[in-house]
């Protein structure tokens, strides 16, 4: 049985008293352990979709169910690692990392074991005690990270965590990432909008396409891991992911006038 | 450590040009009294109990309201914040109340509670509870969405959002309502004080005032000043520089 299930999602938004479509009919299956990625131009709906199986946002139709149960809000067994990280300033590295756990009924002794388990997973058992802003961005989504996978969750949600970081540290965290999946075996949800990005990180790349957001391809990825962002191998499957976004992306702005009409 | 020379300096002229204008005799001594005879007139009031009765007095009125405004302000602010129909219903008349000076409350008070110490505390809470709650709900408005997002996909419970989430995050805006809120209340009972109610500094104030003993006055002033400025150095200013460290803002 498959993790995670969507099945039929609709979702619109109100956008100047137009309804914009930001999901159409979208169906998905993510299987136990597997890594996949959501890739796709801004206004695919990408980061929506995501927070709809977070729980966080509620499609117009459709259902998603984890282990065959639907979702009904957010919750722990879905945790989801922010674009920005939103660590807790009031809070130092470990006791960010323990919030969640200590949230979910964890003893003070138990949360602090599996936040050290985890901070030691990400590297940063050095800084437990710091506060956040003596740490780096990249060391920042670290944390972030840590906190998430401490849940350990059924599926792990993440929204462009890296986008805001510098190429150096992305690259250097697409490594440890891949590390850390392959050692704690999680499923793993990822959005981007970065291809290069998407192929040296996924089992699998589902690329949306824009106006109205839909599925318009899916590419899997059998490159031999651990991948790196310039291997000749990611770079040819991100060429033609690359070249079936602009084909969508024409092709839709062909339609756009048909399909949405803004005024002005 | 050359910041507090330049301030003392700076105090040390000011006397200093304050005792020669007032030893030229431009105006009549007991009108601008120098700052030897308020200096006198301070200590004298000191020894005597008065100043301090005085002083611990008003403190007490102070800290019992403004305890009561902040202990009710700050979960206000954060439910006005979050609650959309308290937001339009609650929030607009705490805005109303916002632009009304708060010792337009002292008729009101006096005829609800009678010339005592509970007209007082009245004003008081009228004069800081709204700022304070203010100060809290734009301070949790202002907040970044994804933490409350963060903490229900860790599977916080709705209440607990309020006290291990917003609560603490709005902490640099709740500083900022607490010490708006101080000032307001200092000035509320001081206005009150100086209207109507007897014992306190602005009692004292006024007591001046009818003997025309304007050096009391002056000493009174000053020991207000010496407060307000204690009050916002030592206790707010320390607050503020731990939650600056340990939020990573810049310190001022």
């Amino acid at each position: 049985m498959p993790k995670l299930v969507v099945k039929g999602l609709d979702k619109q938004f109100r956008h100047l008293d137009k309804r914009v479509s930001a999901l159409s009919n979208i169906s998905l299956e993510v299987q136990d352990g597997e890594f996949l990625i959501l890739v796709g131009p801004s206004g695919c709906g990408k980061s929506t979709l995501l927070n709809i199986i977070a729980g966080l946002d509620k499609p117009d139709s459709g259902s998603v169910a984890m282990n065959g149960v639907p979702i009904k809000g957010p919750g722990p067994d879905r945790a989801l690692v922010f674009q920005d990280g939103a660590l807790f300033p009031w809070l130092d590295v470990q006791k960010n990392v323990e919030f969640g756990l200590r949230q979910n009924g964890y003893s003070r002794t138990q949360a602090a074991e599996k936040a050290t388990h985890y901070l030691n997973l990400v590297g940063l058992i050095k800084v437990a005690e710091s506060d956040l802003h003596t740490l780096s961005g990249g060391m920042r989504q670290r944390v972030a990270i840590a906190r998430a996978l401490a849940l350990e969750p059924e599926v792990l949600l993440m929204d462009e965590p890296f986008s805001a970081l510098d190429a150096i540290t992305r690259e250097d965290l697409y490594v440890e990432l891949q590390d850390v999946w392959k050692k704690s075996g999680s499923t793993i949800v990822f959005v981007t909008h970065n291809v290069r990005e998407a192929v040296t990180l996924g089992d699998r790349v589902i690329l949306l396409a824009a106006d109205p957001g839909r599925i318009q391809a899916e590419f899997p990825v059998n490159i031999r891991r651990p991948r790196h962002i310039d291997d000749v191998e990611v770079a040819r499957t991100a060429q033609q992911i690359s070249h079936a976004m602009k084909v969508g992306r024409s092709s839709k702005d062909n339609s756009t006038e048909q399909v949405v009409t803004f005024s002005g | 450590m050359a910041d507090a020379v330049k301030r003392v300096a700076f105090f040390a002229v000011l006397i200093l040009l304050w005792g020669v204008i007032a030893a030229r005799g431009v105006w009549d001594s007991t009108l601008f009294p120098g700052p030897l005879k308020v200096a006198q007139t301070l200590w004298e009031q000191f020894h005597s109990g008065a100043l301090v009765s005085a002083t611990a007095i008003s403190l007490r009125r102070v800290l019992i309201g403004y305890g009561i405004s902040l202990v009710v302000g700050v979960p206000l602010g954060i439910l006005l914040a979050r609650q959309r129909n308290l937001e339009v219903t609650v929030g607009t008349l705490v805005s109303g109340f916002q632009s009304l000076p708060s010792i337009c409350w002292l008729p009101l008070a006096l005829l609800w509670f009678g010339l005592n110490d509970r007209a007082i505390l009245f004003v008081v809470v009228a004069g800081s509870l709204v700022s304070i709650t203010v100060a809290v709900q734009d301070g949790v408005k202002n907040l970044p969405p994804t933490y409350v997002k963060a903490a229900q996909t860790m599977g916080t419970p709705p209440f607990r959002i309020y006290t291990d989430v917003l609560l603490p995050a709005s902490l640099p805006s709740i500083l900022t309502g607490a010490k708006l809120g101080w000032g307001y209340a200092w000035r509320a009972l001081m206005s009150g004080e100086l209207l109507f109610v007897s014992l306190g500094l602005g009692q004292m104030l006024m007591q001046g005032r009818e003997l025309a003993d304007m050096s009391q006055v002056i000493a009174v002033m000053i020991v207000i000043m010496a407060l307000g400025l204690l009050t916002d150095r030592v206790i707010f200013g320390s607050l503020e520089r731990h939650v600056r460290r340990k939020w990573g803002l810049a310190t001022g």
